[in-house]
C-alpha cells in the first residue's frame, strides 16, 4: 500500500549537527538534516547555487553551509542566507515514535 | 443555586467521590469550595497513607531541607473543618458506572453522584531484566522518598537512571545523604526536553563538580542481583555496582482504573473542556488527563484545569483551553527556566547572552519580532517576564536590543537605546567585573589614548579577562569618540568577540575540553557555532589535547570527514599516499585495479607526486579504501589541513649531482609527520642540491641537501602569490633536519591561526621570531619537537582502515532508498 508519508529511519540515525541522504531512484537525492537542537528537515540535496551536495555541509544553528562555496541555506525554507539568493525546495517531515517520516508527494516532485 | 447548609442525620446533598488525594484532587477540591461550599458532599479517596502533600516539595524532604510536615498542604484539620471524608491508604480498585460506585481495596463500597479522577501518574519502569529486584524503585511518592533515606543511611553506592528534573533531585538528594551516585542518562544531554544543548553542558559540568558521575548516551542493558540489586549493566558491558537503583525515565498516566471501567482512554483520560470524561457523570483532572491531544507533567496546567473543573460543577461553565507551559525550577539548587519553542527553526533567531563567571546562560527565541520561546540558566529572574511577553504575543520589537538584559533593564522608558542606556551610566557603574574597572576609568584610559578595544584591554584591562563586558567597552569607545574607534584584530566569525589568538590561549589556560564548553566560557553568540568557527575551535582542541580530546566530524569540512576531495559533480578523489614519491607494482597495481573496479573516469599524476583516481561515489569510498589498504596504502590526506606531501627528487642514489639521500631523507620525513593536523595544508620537499628540482623552496618546510649537510628553509608555497622560503639555518645531519622539521611544525601548529597557512604567518610574526624559537632556543626547541612527536601517536592511525572496519558508515550509506512504483510516480 502506498501511504501519503515514507518512513526513512529512525531519527537516531541522523547524526546530531550532520545529515542522511534518501536515494531516489531515478531522481536527484534528499538530504535530511538533524539539528544540535535535535530538529530533522528535509531537502533536495541541490545547492541553488551550482548544485553541491548540501547533505555534506556543516550543519549549524538552523542552517547547513555548501561544501563547494560555503552557501548557507536555512534548513526550514531552503532559502539561501545573507547576501546570496535563491532557493532549494523542501520536503514536510514529521517524527512519529523515533521514526522520521517524509512526504511523498514532496519527496516526489523534489527529486525530479 | 445555593444549597441549605449541612444538616446533621442526613445529608441529600450531591455526592462528590474523589479518587486521588493528590495535588490536583485536593485543589480541585478547594476551588469549589471557593465557589460553594456547601454544594457537594465530598469523600476523598487516596491511596497513599497521608493527606495531603506538596509533591513537588518531595525533593528538598529528600535533600533534607524540609520534613514531611513541613511540606504538607492540608492537614488533618482542613479535611474536619470541610466536612470532607479523606479515605487515605485505601486505593479504589474498581468503578462501576452503571450502579455509579467505587470500591476500594479494602472492599468498602461507596456510591457517588459526580466521581472525579485524580490518580496523577505512574513512573515508568524500563522493561529491562531486573527492574522488579528489591531496591529498584521510582520517585514519585513519600513511600520512595522513605525508601532512598533508607538505603542513604547504608551509604554506598546509586545509580539514577534518567537525566531528567527528577532524576537528577533524586542524585542530589542521594548524594547530598552521602552516596555516591551515577546518572545514566540516554540522551546526548540532560534534560534535553526543557533545556538546549548549551545549558544542558552547564548543567553537567556544575554536577560534576558536586562530585556526581554523569553518564550520556548510556543506554541500560539489564540490573544485576540475586535477591536485591548489586548493579546495573550498560549496554556497552560498564557494570556499576550499586545497591539502589532510581527509575526516573519518565511518567505515564495512571489510567488502568478508567480504562478497565470503559472510559474513552488515549494516551490519558479523555476530557473536553469541562473536563467531562466519556461519561457526563466522570471527571478527571490532572496529569491522568489528556486535552486536545495533551498530556501535562507539571502543576501549573492542573490549577488551570481545576479551575475549569470548578466552574463546570457549580455550572457557570468557563472551560479549559490547554496551557502553554514553562518550566522554572531548581535543579539540584541550580536555576533553570525555559518557555515555549526553543528549538529555532523556520525564521527564529536567537539572541544569546553568555555571562561564563556567573555560570549564566540567557538565549531568547524571537520570530517576526514576538518571543516563541526562552531558556535560561543560572539567573531566572527574568522567567516569569519573558514567558509573559511571550503569552501575550508582545511585539519586541522596539526593545530588541535590550531584551536579554531582562526587564530592568529594557523597561527603562527613556533608555531605550543601548547607546543612551551606557551613555546614562554613571562614571562609577562598574563595567568589567573581572577587573573591578569603572566607566569613568575606562573613559580615562580612552582619554589617553586608547583608541581600540585592544588598548583599553591592555591599558585599563576591562573586558581583558572573561570579555563578557566587550560590547559595553566598545559602547564607550563609540561614544567617547565617534568615528575614531580603531578596529581590532579581526574576531574568529560573527558568533565572538574574541579573536584566534585569545580563544587558543583561553582554551589552554582554562583547560577547555569541549567545543560546548569553549562556546560557554567565551560567550559565543550563537547556540552552536558556524562553519567558519567550529571546524578552528575543533582544531585549537585537537592541538591542545592529544589524545584526550575527542574529534567532532561535524565541526569539519566534508573532505576531512569522508577523506576524499569532494568535486563539483559531488564524486569524490582518492589520493593514497606514496611515501616521497615512491611507488612499487604492487602499489600500481592495486591502483589500476582500483580504477577497473569502480569505473573511475580518470586517474592522473598530481602536483604533489602521487597518484589521484577521480570520481569515485560516496558510498564506493570504504570499498575503494579496502582495496588500498590492503595492497599497504594510507590516507594521502590530500584533502586535509594536515600534512599533504613530501616530494623529493632522486638524489645521490641515482643522480649526478646528488650530495645526499634527497629521497631516503623524504620518505623518513613523510613517515614522521603523516597524519598530523595543522592550521592549514603543509607541504615539505628535499632535493638532492641546489639545482632544486623538488621544489623545496617553495613548500612550507623545504630541505636542500649540499655537500656539508642541510639547509632548511620555511615558509614558502606556490598558489596565487607565490612565495619562497626564508632561509632557517643548515644542519649537518639527517637526524637534526628531522628533529627541526617537527619543533617548526609544532611551532606552526600550536600558534599559527586556523586557515594561515606557514607563508602568511611567517609575513606576520616574522622570521626572526621563528628563529629564535628555533635556532636560538635548544632547550625551546627539543620540547617543541618532544610534544609533536608525543601528539603523532594519536594521530597516525590511518583513516581509511577505521572506516573500513566499519566506522561512521553513515558517512557513506543513504539513509532509506525509495524507488517509486506507481506508473504516475514516474519520475521524469
Ligand atoms: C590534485 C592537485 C592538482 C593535480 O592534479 O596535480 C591539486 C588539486 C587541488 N588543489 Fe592544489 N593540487 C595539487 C597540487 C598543488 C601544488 C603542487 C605541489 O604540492 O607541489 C600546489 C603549489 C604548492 C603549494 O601548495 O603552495 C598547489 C597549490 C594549491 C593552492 C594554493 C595554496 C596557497 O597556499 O596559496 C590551493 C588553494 C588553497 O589551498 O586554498 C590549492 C587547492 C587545490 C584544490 C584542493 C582546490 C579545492 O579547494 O578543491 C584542488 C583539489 C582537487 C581535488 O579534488 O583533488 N592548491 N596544489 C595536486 C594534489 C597534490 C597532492 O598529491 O596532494
Ligand atoms: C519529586 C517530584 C518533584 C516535582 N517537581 C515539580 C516542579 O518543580 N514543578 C512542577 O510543576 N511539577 C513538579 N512535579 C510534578 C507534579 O508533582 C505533578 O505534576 C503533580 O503532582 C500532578 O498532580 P496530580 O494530582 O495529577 O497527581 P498526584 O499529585 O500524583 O496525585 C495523584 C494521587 O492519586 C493517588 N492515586 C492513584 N491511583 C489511586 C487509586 N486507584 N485510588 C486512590 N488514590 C489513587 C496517588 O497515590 C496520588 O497520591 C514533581 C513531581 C515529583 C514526583
Ligand atoms: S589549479 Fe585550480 S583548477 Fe587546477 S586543481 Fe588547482 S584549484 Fe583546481
Ligand atoms: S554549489 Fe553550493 S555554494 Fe556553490
Amino acid at each position: 500500500m502506498i501511504g501519503e508519508w515514507l518512513d526513512i529511519g529512525w531519527v537516531d540515525e541522523i547524526p546530531v549537527r550532520g545529515s542522511r541522504t534518501v536515494q531516489v531512484t531515478g531522481g536527484d537525492d534528499i538530504a535530511v538534516f538533524r539539528t544540535g537542537e535535535g530538529k530533522v528537515f528535509a531537502l533536495a540535496d541541490r545547492c541553488p547555487h551550482k548544485g553541491g551536495r548540501l547533505s555534506q555541509g556543516i550543519v549549524h544553528g538552523g542552517a547547513v553551509a555548501c561544501p563547494l562555496h560555503n552557501w548557507r541555506i536555512a534548513l526550514a525554507t531552503g532559502e539561501a542566507m545573507g547576501e546570496d539568493k535563491g532557493c532549494t525546495p523542501t520536503v514536510p517531515v514529521k517524527i512519529s515514535g523515533g521514526r522520521v517520516l517524509i512526504c511523498r508527494a514532496s519527496a516526489l516532485k523534489v527529486a525530479a | 443555586m445555593k444549597h441549605e447548609p449541612l444538616t446533621p442525620g442526613v445529608d441529600t446533598r450531591e455526592h462528590l467521590v474523589v479518587i486521588g488525594n493528590g495535588m490536583a484532587g485536593c485543589r480541585a477540591v478547594e476551588e469549589l469550595l471557593a465557589r460553594d461550599p456547601a454544594r457537594y458532599r465530598v469523600t476523598i479517596f487516596g491511596a497513599e497513607p497521608h493527606v495531603n502533600y506538596n509533591r513537588i516539595m518531595l525533593s528538598p524532604v529528600l535533600a533534607g531541607e524540609k520534613t514531611f510536615e513541613q511540606i504538607v498542604i492540608n492537614d488533618a484539620d482542613w479535611y474536619a473543618q470541610n466536612a470532607i471524608e479523606l479515605v487515605a491508604g485505601d486505593p479504589v480498585v474498581a468503578i462501576d458506572r452503571a450502579a455509579r460506585t467505587v470500591t476500594a481495596r479494602s472492599g468498602r463500597v461507596t456510591g457517588y453522584d459526580r466521581l472525579l479522577i485524580a490518580t496523577g501518574s505512574d513512573p515508568f519502569i524500563i522493561p529491562v531484566p531486573g527492574k522488579d529486584l528489591p531496591g529498584v524503585i521510582g520517585f514519585r511518592d513519600m513511600k520512595d522518598v522513605d525508601h532512598m533515606l533508607a538505603a542513604a543511611e547504608k551509604g554506598g553506592s546509586a545509580v539514577v537512571i534518567g537525566g531528567g528534573l527528577l532524576g537528577l533531585e533524586a542524585a542530589h538528594g542521594l548524594s547530598l545523604r552521602g552516596m555516591k551516585v551515577t546518572v545514566l542518562h540516554i540522551m546526548p544531554t540532560l534534560m534535553e526536553r526543557q533545556l538546549d544543548e548549551a545549558a544542558g553542558w552547564l548543567l553537567k559540568s556544575a554536577l560534576e563538580a558536586r562530585g556526581q558521575t554523569i553518564l550520556t548516551g548510556a543506554d541500560t542493558a539489564e540490573i544485576v542481583g540475586s535477591d536485591a540489586v548489586e548493579g546495573v549493566r550498560l549496554k556497552d558491558g560498564t557494570l556499576i555496582p550499586a545497591s539502589l537503583v532510581v527509575m526516573a525515565v519518565g511518567i505515564r498516566p495512571s489510567v488502568a482504573l478508567a480504562r478497565a471501567a470503559g472510559l474513552a482512554v488515549g494516551r490519558g483520560i479523555q476530557v473536553d473542556d469541562h473536563m467531562v470524561t466519556s461519561d457526563p457523570a466522570i471527571l478527571a483532572v490532572g496529569e491522568c488527563v489528556e486535552h486536545d491531544g495533551n498530556v501535562y507533567g507539571l502543576v501549573a496546567p492542573l490549577w488551570d484545569m481545576c479551575r475549569a473543573l470548578a466552574d463546570g460543577l457549580t455550572d457557570a461553565h468557563s472551560g479549559y483551553r490547554g496551557s502553554v507551559t514553562s518550566t522554572k525550577l531548581k535543579v539540584a539548587g541550580l536555576d533553570v527556566f525555559s518557555a515555549g519553542d526553543f528549538s529555532g527553526g523556520a525564521g527564529a533567531e536567537d539572541i544569546v547572552l553568555r555571562d561564563a563567571s556567573r555560570g549564566v546562560y540567557k538565549r531568547v527565541v524571537v520570530k517576526d519580532d514576538r518571543i516563541v520561546g526562552a531558556v535560561l540558566y543560572g539567573d531566572t529572574a527574568d522567567g516569569n517576564w519573558y514567558f509573559d511577553l511571550l503569552k501575550r504575543g508582545e511585539d519586541i520589537g522596539a526593545i530588541r536590543d535590550l531584551l536579554i538584559f531582562g526587564q530592568a533593564f529594557a523597561s527603562g522608558g527613556a533608555q531605550a537605546d543601548p547607546k543612551s542606556a551606557v551613555a546614562a551610566l554613571s562614571d562609577n557603574a562598574e563595567i568589567c567585573g573581572c577587573n573591578g574597572v569603572t566607566k569613568g576609568q575606562v573613559v580615562g584610559c580612552i582619554a589617553k589614548g586608547a583608541h581600540s578595544l585592544d588598548a583599553v584591554r591592555a591599558t585599563c584591562k576591562a573586558s581583558a579577562s572573561c570579555g563578557s563586558c566587550t560590547g559595553l567597552v566598545e559602547t564607550i569607545l563609540a561614544l567617547t569618540l565617534g568615528d575614531e574607534v580603531q578596529a581590532g584584530p579581526k574576531t574568529m566569525c560573527k558568533c565572538t568577540s574574541f579573536g584566534h589568538d585569545d580563544v587558543r590561549r583561553e582554551i589552554v589556560r582554562q583547560d577547555m575540553r569541549s567545543i560546548p564548553e569553549v562556546m560557554q566560557k567565551l560567550h559565543w553568540s550563537t547556540p552552536d557555532g558556524c562553519s567558519s568557527c567550529r571546524p578552528a575551535l575543533n582544531y585549537y582542541l585537537l592541538c591542545a589535547l592529544p589524545g584526550v580530546y575527542k574529534d567532532d566530524q561535524q565541526s569539519r569540512f566534508v573532505n576531512e570527514r569522508l577523506h576524499a576531495n569532494i568535486q563539483k559533480d559531488g564524486t569524490y578523489s582518492v589520493v593514497p599516499r606514496m611515501w616521497g614519491g615512491l611507488t612499487s607494482p604492487r602499489e600500481l597495481r592495486a591502483i589500476a585495479d582500483v580504477v577497473e573496479k569502480y569505473d573511475a573516469p580518470m586517474v592522473k599524476v598530481t602536483g604533489g607526486q602521487r597518484l589521484d583516481i577521480f570520481g569515485i561515489k560516496r558510498e564506493d569510498l570504504p570499498a575503494v579504501w579496502a582495496d588500498l589498504n590492503a595492497a599497504g596504502m594510507v590516507s594521502g590526506h590530500a584533502y586535509g589541513k594536515s600534512l599533504r606531501t613530501v616530494k623529493t627528487c632522486v638524489g645521490s642514489e641515482w643522480c649526478r649531482f646528488g650530495t645526499q639521500d634527497s629521497t631516503g631523507l623524504g620518505v623518513k620525513v613523510e613517515r614522521m609527520t603523516w597524519g598530523s593536523w595543522m592550521p592549514h595544508k603543509f607541504k615539505i620537499a628535499v632535493s638532492g642540491c641546489p639545482r632544486n628540482c623538488a621544489e623545496a623552496t617553495i613548500k612550507d618546510f623545504g630541505v636542500v641537501c649540499v655537500d656539508s649537510g642541510y639547509e632548511l628553509s620555511v615558509g614558502g608555497n606556490g598558489g596565487i602569490k607565490v612565495r619562497a622560503t626564508d632561509f632557517l639555518c643548515k644542519v649537518a645531519t639527517e637526524e637534526e633536519a628531522m628533529h627541526y622539521c617537527a619543533a617548526f611544525i609544532q611551532l606552526y601548529r600550536e600558534e599559527a591561526r586556523y586557515l594561515e597557512r606557514t607563508a602568511p604567518w611567517i609575513e606576520r610574526v616574522g622570521v626572526e621570531y621563528v628563529r629564535a624559537r628555533m635556532a636560538d632556543d635548544a632547550a625551546g626547541r627539543d620540547a617543541l619537537a618532544a610534544r609533536f612527536l608525543f601528539s603523532q601517536q594519536f594521530m597516525q592511525d590511518d583513516p581509511w582502515a577505521a572506516r573500513v572496519a566499519g566506522a561512521e558508515r553513515e558517512h557513506h550509506a543513504p539513509m532509506a532508498t525509495f524507488t517509486p512504483t506507481r506508473a504516475t510516480e514516474e519520475m521524469a
